[in-house]
């Protein structure tokens, strides 16, 4: 059920994108994903599709784990297109019963919906090729600047990345209880939305109690390991920048100068 | 000198009714004194209740004593600012192996004893290299823990403490979530390390066949120490064990009925071979040594426990 959500799985596999720094890949992340509503023209598009090409094509994820990420966004996406396609007022193209399409309309669904489809296959380059624990480490080190602001960005990335590795757990956990509520005679399928919420209690009342439970353990057995917040902590991976870190910003640096050089003079 | 050393040891707790109001004061612990001599291996066990998790947990400083000391290498656990030198010099495992590993591969859990303690990058490697080797874990040490079973996992954790390069590892019913065959796992870790590498073990558990193997044994009941000495003394000492709600092993048991049923055999038998031997030299009260040593045969071949 929970299972097949793209993002934050990793695919398994060897390249240069993959060996990337995490703050590498999170910076030209949320580069891309601004670059993308920067400005808007054809040629942009263009660019970005190339890019993002490139990328996917260095990766050596295959397409269609990319696309399996759309699949949650795709009620998301029809939703987009329909009111942009609907409600953008101007020069009507077609009329259906009430509703107009303009031409203004469609190209605004044409490119949202382009714009999306890029952030989310963007995105999914990033959860694609870095371990969910790389990404935390990324964060906490890319991140630490904001500490002057008394951000607990140490905290952060350690909750996540104990979220993390719980989340296999106390998916585990569910099922087994649902099997137990089951074979108590307990009805997860049948009726209507209300009904079905309904029916969730005896499956979400175990499994809080139970969460709370490990995570009253867990942080025991953190102190008994001396953990003591991120004071004086070292790293067993230290992130350290190496040369294709510093040519992979290079080369988002020049995406990003063509896409406003495209931007300007087109 | 005393690894870890209790005095007058008592902990109460505050039992509190519905509403919070104070109802009445639990000792789980009642006045302890023990004394654990590097390199040596201690059993404590008892039946549920019997507060050997509680004791288990003031020698890791979680827990501090009511009224009287617990000592770490010579430090007062009740000292706030040594609670970390205590608890790098004493780890401790606990019972449920998901709820104790931090780490998303088995490497990097190993490694968030150091990284705490501030060990230097490369320290940490070697540390983590060599306490994978300790309990026979290293070809697993980029797997998810997730993956492996709870005896592997167990195994784990007690590798994660190792690699703090403690004095003395305190293991709270490491195996009690686990089944037959991962306990025998973790059990033959523990005794490694003990008599390898000469870490002290301090042993909790209910499960008498894990004791045979320990150089001391202390039994609690009701907070207090109700038995000790060395499992053969413990041991020969069945029906007092039963009174306490504690399982004897079969072995132990069936040489105890034996014994009851008139045959000459000695006292605290913990093996099967040591069974074995003693029914082979045994005088019968009728003289058939002929079918004792068949059926003790037998018994071997089923292999009880070892």
């Amino acid at each position: 059920m929970l299972r097949d959500i793209t993002l934050g799985q990793y695919y398994q596999t060897e390249s240069v994108i993959h060996r990337l720094d995490p703050r590498v890949k999170l910076a030209g992340t949320m580069l891309y994903i601004i670059s993308l509503f920067l400005f808007e023209n054809i040629a942009g598009y263009v660019l970005g599709a190339l890019f993002l090409a490139l990328v996917i094509g260095l990766s050596h994820v295959p397409f269609k784990f990319m696309v399996r990420g759309m699949k949650a966004i795709l009620f998301l996406l029809l939703i987009t297109v329909a009111f942009n396609l609907f409600l953008t007022p101007g020069e009507t193209l077609v009329r259906l019963w009430k509703l107009n399409i303009t031409r203004e309309g469609l190209h605004n669904a044409v490119f949202m919906a382009l714009r999306l489809c890029y952030l989310i296959i963007g995105s999914s380059i990033m959860t694609l090729t870095t371990t969910p624990n790389h990404l935390t480490d990324g964060m906490e080190k890319g991140l630490r600047p904001l500490k002057v602001f008394r951000v607990p960005v140490h905290e952060v990335s350690m909750i996540m990345s104990i979220a993390l590795r719980f989340i296999p757990i106390l998916l585990e956990e569910t099922d087994k209880i649902m099997k137990a509520q089951i074979a108590r005679g307990a009805d997860f399928e049948s009726g209507n939305l209300i009904k079905r919420a309904k029916a969730m209690v005896p499956l979400l009342v175990p499994l809080f109690i139970s969460a709370f439970r490990r995570a009253n353990d867990l942080a025991m057995a953190m102190e008994a390991r001396c953990y003591h917040g991120g004071e004086g902590r070292t790293k067993m991976k230290p992130l350290v920048y190496q040369r294709r870190d510093r040519l992979a910003y290079l080369c988002l640096l020049l995406y990003l100068g063509c896409k406003v050089a495209v931007g300007v003079l087109l | 000198m005393s690894i870890v050393k209790t005095k007058n040891l008592i902990y109460e707790y505050l039992r509190r009714d519905e509403d919070g109001n104070v109802e009445g004061v639990n000792r789980a612990v009642d006045d302890v004194s023990l004394g654990v001599r590097r390199g040596e291996f201690i059993a404590i066990v008892g039946h549920n209740g019997s507060g050997k998790s509680t004791l288990a947990k003031h020698m890791n400083a979680i827990l501090q004593p009511t009224r009287g000391t617990v000592w770490v290498d010579g430090i007062d656990t009740s000292q706030e600012e040594q609670v970390w030198a205590v608890r790098q010099r004493a780890g401790m495992v606990f019972q449920n192996p998901d709820n104790q590993i931090i780490g998303q591969l088995v490497e990097e859990d190993v490694g968030f004893g150091p990284e705490n303690l501030g060990v230097p990058t490369e320290e940490i490697w070697k540390r983590v290299e060599e306490s994978l080797r300790a309990v026979g874990m290293y070809q697993y040490r980029s797997h998810s823990p997730n993956r492996l079973s709870g005896g592997q996992k167990q195994r784990v954790s007690i590798a994660g403490v190792l690699a703090m390069r403690p004095q003395c590892i305190v293991l709270d019913e490491p195996t009690a979530m686990l089944d037959p065959s991962g306990r025998k796992e973790v059990i033959r870790a523990v005794r490694e390390l003990n008599s390898r590498e000469k870490v002290t073990v301090i042993l909790i558990t209910h499960y008498m066949e894990e004791v045979i193997h320990a150089d001391h044994v202390y039994v609690m009941d009701r907070g207090r120490v109700a038995m000790e000495g060395t499992p053969r003394e413990i041991f020969s000492r069945v029906e007092e064990l039963q009174k306490l709600r504690l399982d004897v092993p079969q072995v132990t048991l069936l040489a105890h009925e034996l014994q009851q049923r008139g045959i000459l055999l000695p006292q605290g038998i913990l093996t099967t071979e040591e069974l074995v031997t003693a029914l082979k030299s045994c005088e019968w009260p009728h003289g058939k040594s002929e079918t004792g040593g068949v059926q003790a045969d037998e018994e071997a071949q089923y292999g009880i426990d070892h």
